[in-house]
C-alpha cells in the first residue's frame, strides 16, 4: 500500500466535475427523498396536502407508544434473519452443485436465474395460490398428509409462507454471485487439497468458503437490505400483514400507512426509523463482520 | 429513439381521436371498475357521449379503490387532477375534509342550472354523501349494501327448508350445525368482516358504531364497538368458529369466491356480488336480509351502504363543471339508473329508478334482488344513517387484525374489541388533529 505511486490532480475543480454525475444521481434519488421524508416526519398533513402543520416529534412519540409497532421490530428481525440466512445458504448449496455439473450446465444455470425476473407482488401471488387454504395445491397435499395448513389464522405458517416466497425470489441473485465467486477460485488450490487427502466437505469448509467470504459478506448486506425494503410487495400480495400483525414487517407498515391509509406524517416517521436501523446495521456489518472477511 | 417513436405514435393516436371532436369539452373520469364493471362504465360514458355533442366523458381505469384514490391525490398535488374521481365509501370522510380539493356536487349542479333534488334520491344513499349543512358533496354512483346469501341445494341436502332463509343469528347457527352434520366443510363465512359484522350489524340493530352519530356529527367521533351487543355477536361467531360452523376466509372481498364456488353454504357480503353469483354458481341460491338478534329492540332497522361515489375536483374551468353536471344529470335519469341496477346489482339511487325496475317485473323474475333495496329504503335513524370516519381504511385493518385474533382463539371477543376501540380511537384523534379547520 505505502509503496504505491500516487497520481495527484492539481486542479481544484476537475475532481468535482468528474464526481458530479454520481453526486447528482445520489442527490436526486437518495438525499432529496430522504430529506423530504425527514421533513414530513415532523409534519402532519391532510391527504391532499392543503394544510400542513408542524408537529415536532409527535409522529415519533405516537409510533413508539404504539405497542404493535414495537412488536413489529421483532417480526422484522425474525423475517429478515430467516430470509438472509436461508437465502444465502440455499443459493450457496445450489451454486456449489451447479458449478460441478458439466453437461447441461447452462440450462441449469439459466433456470436457476429465472425467478429473479419475477416481480415481488407476482411472487407473492404465486406462493399464495399454492398455499391457499381452500384451493392451493400444496395445502391440499398437506391436508392429505395430516397437516392443517391455514395461514389465514396461523401466524407461524403465514410467516413461513412469506419467508419462502421472499427467499425463492432472492435465491437467483445470490446464486449468480456465488457462481461467479466459485469460478474465480483457482482449480489448482482445490486439486492440491484433494491430493493432500482432503475430502469434499473439508475442501468446502477450509478452501471454498473462506475464499467466498467477500461474496458472502456482500450478499449478507444486500440480503438484509432486500428483506428490509424490497419485500412489501410479497407481503401485501400474500398475507396483507396478517393474521393480526404477525407478518407486518416495518416496511410493510410504511407502505400501508403512506399509500393506502394516506397518513404521510406517520409513514415518513416510520421510514426515518427504518433508515436509521438499516444504516446502523450496515455500519455494524462493516465494522465487525467485515473483519472476518479475507479479500 | 424508442421513446421518440412512442411519443410520436401516441401523439398521432391522440390527434386521431381528437380530430372529429375539436369543439367538445373533454371530461376526465378516473375510476376503479375492473372486469365486467369496467365494461359497464365504458358503456355509460358511451351512452352519454352519444346522447349529446358538447361534452365527451373519457373514463380511465386507475386500479383498485385505494390505488385510484392515491393516484388522484398524487395528481392533485402535481396540479393535474382528473375532473371526476371515483372514491370508495371508506374514503368519504377524507374527501369531505379536503375542502380545497373538491367542489360540492350540489354546487356544481346548481351552477349549471340542474339543481340536485335530494328528495328524489334514496335517503340512506344520498344522506351518506351529504354535509351537515344539507349540501350534497359527491354523486352517489355505485352503492351496495350487506346481504345474506345461501345455497339452496346445500340446505336441501342438510334437510333444511330451502325456501325459508334463516332470519336471525340463532337460526343461522342452527342451520350451520345441520349443514356441518351433512358434511359441509364451510357452513358460514363472510367477506368485509368489519363492514358486515360490525358496521352494518350495528346499524341493523339501531346501535351506534361510533359516537357523534357514527361520525356524521363531527370529527371528534370515537368508536364504541366494544359495546355489549357487538361483544355478544363476536363471541357468538367465535363459538361458531370453534365448532367449525364459521370458517374464516380472509380479509376484504377475498372470501367472495367461496360462495359461488359452492365451498361455503351461507355467506354475508355485498349485494354487488349478485352478478358474479348468478353467472358462476352451479346451484340454486337465495338472497335474504341480514340476520339479526330478535331480542334487541329496534332490530331490524336498516343496513349501511358500501360502494363508491364520484367527486368533482377543484380548479377546473366553468365549461368543464357544466359538462360534469350534464353527465350526472344523465346518470340520474330513471332509465339509466334502472338499467345499471339490473346489470350490476348495485342499488338504484333514486326512488323513480326503483319503481321503473319494479314495473319491469325484474324483481319477480329474479327473486332476492330487491332485498338490498328494501333493506335500504326504510326511514333511517341517527344511529343507522351510515358510518363516516376519518382514517377509516386504517380502522378497518385494525378491526381485521383484532378479529383474526378472535377467530384464531388468541383473544376473547371483549379483549379484541376493546383493543380495536382503543387503537381505532388513536387514528380518529389523529384525523381530528390533522383536519381541525
Amino acid at each position: 500500500m505505502a509503496a504505491e505511486k500516487r497520481v495527484v490532480f492539481r486542479s481544484a475543480w476537475l475532481p468535482w466535475v468528474l464526481l458530479a454525475p454520481q453526486v447528482a444521481v445520489i442527490g436526486v434519488f437518495f438525499f432529496w427523498p430522504a430529506a423530504q421524508a425527514l421533513l414530513q416526519s415532523f409534519q402532519q398533513q391532510d391527504a391532499f396536502g392543503i394544510s400542513t402543520e408542524w408537529v415536532g416529534l409527535q409522529n415519533f412519540r405516537q409510533l413508539f407508544s404504539d405497542g404493535s409497532y414495537l412488536e413489529s421490530f421483532k417480526t422484522t428481525a425474525v423475517f429478515s434473519i430467516s430470509v438472509a440466512v436461508l437465502g444465502i445458504s440455499i443459493s450457496l448449496l445450489l451454486a456449489v452443485y451447479a458449478d460441478r455439473v458439466i453437461r447441461g450446465a447452462l440450462a441449469y444455470k439459466t433456470l436457476l436465474i429465472w425467478p429473479y425476473a419475477v416481480a415481488p407482488a407476482v411472487a407473492g401471488v404465486l406462493w399464495l395460490f399454492m398455499f391457499a387454504p381452500s384451493i392451493g395445491v400444496v395445502s391440499y397435499a398437506l391436508r392429505k398428509s395430516g397437516v392443517q395448513w391455514n395461514h389465514l389464522l396461523n401466524g407461524d405458517q403465514a410467516m413461513l409462507l412469506v419467508v419462502m416466497a421472499a427467499v425463492w425470489k432472492q435465491i437467483s441473485y445470490n446464486f449468480l454471485f456465488f457462481l461467479a465467486g466459485l469460478s474465480s477460485i483457482p482449480k489448482s488450490l482445490i486439486e492440491a487439497a484433494a491430493i493432500d487427502g482432503a475430502g469434499p466437505w473439508r475442501r468446502f469448509w477450509t478452501i471454498i468458503l473462506p475464499l467466498l467470504s467477500p461474496t458472502t459478506f456482500f450478499l449478507l448486506v444486500i440480503n438484509i437490505v432486500y428483506a428490509f425494503f424490497d419485500t412489501f410487495g410479497i407481503i401485501d400480495a400474500a398475507t396483507e400483514g396478517g393474521p393480526g400483525k404477525d407478518t407486518a414487517i416495518l416496511v410493510y407498515k410504511v407502505y400501508y400507512d403512506g399509500f393506502k391509509a394516506l397518513d404521510l406524517g406517520g409513514s415518513a416517521a416510520q421510514s426515518v426509523v427504518l433508515m436509521v436501523i438499516v444504516v446502523a446495521l450496515t455500519v455494524v456489518q462493516f465494522r465487525f463482520v467485515e473483519k472476518k472477511v479475507n479479500y | 429513439m424508442k421513446n421518440k417513436f412512442l411519443a410520436a405514435s401516441s401523439l398521432a393516436l391522440a390527434l386521431g381521436f381528437a380530430g372529429p371532436a375539436q369543439a367538445q369539452v373533454e371530461i376526465q373520469w378516473w375510476h376503479s371498475m375492473g372486469g365486467a364493471l369496467g365494461e359497464w362504465v365504458t358503456d355509460l360514458a358511451k351512452g352519454f357521449n352519444d346522447s349529446q355533442k358538447a361534452y365527451k366523458v373519457v373514463p380511465t381505469f386507475k386500479g383498485s379503490y385505494p390505488e385510484s384514490l392515491t393516484a388522484g391525490i398524487a395528481a392533485f398535488r402535481a396540479g393535474n387532477a382528473p375532473d371526476i374521481l371515483q372514491v370508495f365509501e371508506v374514503g368519504t370522510a377524507t374527501m369531505m375534509a379536503s375542502k380545497g380539493a373538491i367542489v360540492p356536487v350540489g354546487k356544481v349542479m346548481a351552477d349549471a342550472g340542474k339543481p340536485f333534488d335530494q328528495k328524489a334520491y334514496i335517503s340512506a344513499v344520498s344522506g351518506y354523501y351529504t354535509a351537515p349543512n344539507g349540501q350534497i358533496l359527491s354523486y352517489p354512483f355505485n352503492s351496495s349494501t350487506t346481504v345474506f346469501y345461501y345455497n339452496k341445494d346445500a340446505f336441501k341436502a342438510a334437510g333444511i327448508d330451502p325456501e325459508k332463509a334463516p332470519a336471525t343469528w340463532p337460526e343461522v347457527a342452527l342451520a350451520a350445525a345441520k349443514l356441518k352434520a351433512s358434511g359441509h366443510a364451510c357452513p358460514f363465512t363472510t367477506s368485509w368482516q368489519s363492514w358486515t359484522q360490525l358496521e352494518s350489524f350495528s346499524a341493523w340493530h339501531n346501535t351506534l358504531f361510533a359516537t357523534k352519530n357514527n361520525g356524521f356529527g363531527g370529527t371528534d367521533t370515537r368508536l364504541v364497538i366494544n359495546g355489549p351487543l357487538q361483544v355478544r355477536h363476536i363471541e357468538n361467531l367465535a363459538n361458531m368458529a370453534k365448532q367449525g360452523l364459521f370458517v374464516y376466509k380472509g380479509r376484504n372481498n377475498t372470501p367472495d369466491a367461496t360462495f359461488p364456488s359452492g365451498e361455503c353454504a351461507m355467506f354475508t357480503g355485498s349485494s354487488g356480488l349478485y352478478g358474479a353469483a348468478k353467472k358462476n354458481a352451479k346451484f340454486a341460491f337465495g338472497i335474504a336480509p341480514l340476520p339479526y338478534y330478535p331480542d334487541v329492540p329496534g332490530a331490524p332497522q336498516n343496513t349501511v351502504i358500501g360502494g363508491a361515489s364520484l367527486w368533482v375536483m377543484a380548479g377546473k374551468t366553468p365549461e368543464k363543471y357544466k359538462g360534469v353536471a350534464t353527465f350526472f344529470d344523465y346518470l340520474s335519469s330513471p332509465d339509466v339508473q334502472s338499467a345499471s341496477h339490473k346489470r350490476t346489482g348495485y342499488l338504484p339511487i333514486t326512488t323513480a329508478a326503483y319503481q321503473v325496475t319494479e314495473k319491469s317485473g325484474f324483481y319477480k323474475e329474479n327473486p332476492g334482488t330487491d332485498v338490498a333495496v328494501t333493506q335500504m329504503i326504510r326511514k333511517t335513524t341517527d344511529k343507522s344513517r351510515g358510518i363516516r370516519l376519518g382514517n377509516f381504511l386504517l380502522i378497518r385493518t385494525i378491526v381485521d387484525e383484532e378479529l383474526e385474533q378472535v377467530w384464531g382463539g388468541k383473544k376473547s371477543a371483549k379483549e379484541a374489541l376493546d383493543a380495536a376501540t382503543q387503537r381505532g380511537n388513536e387514528q380518529l384523534a389523529k384525523f381530528q388533529a390533522a383536519n381541525k379547520s
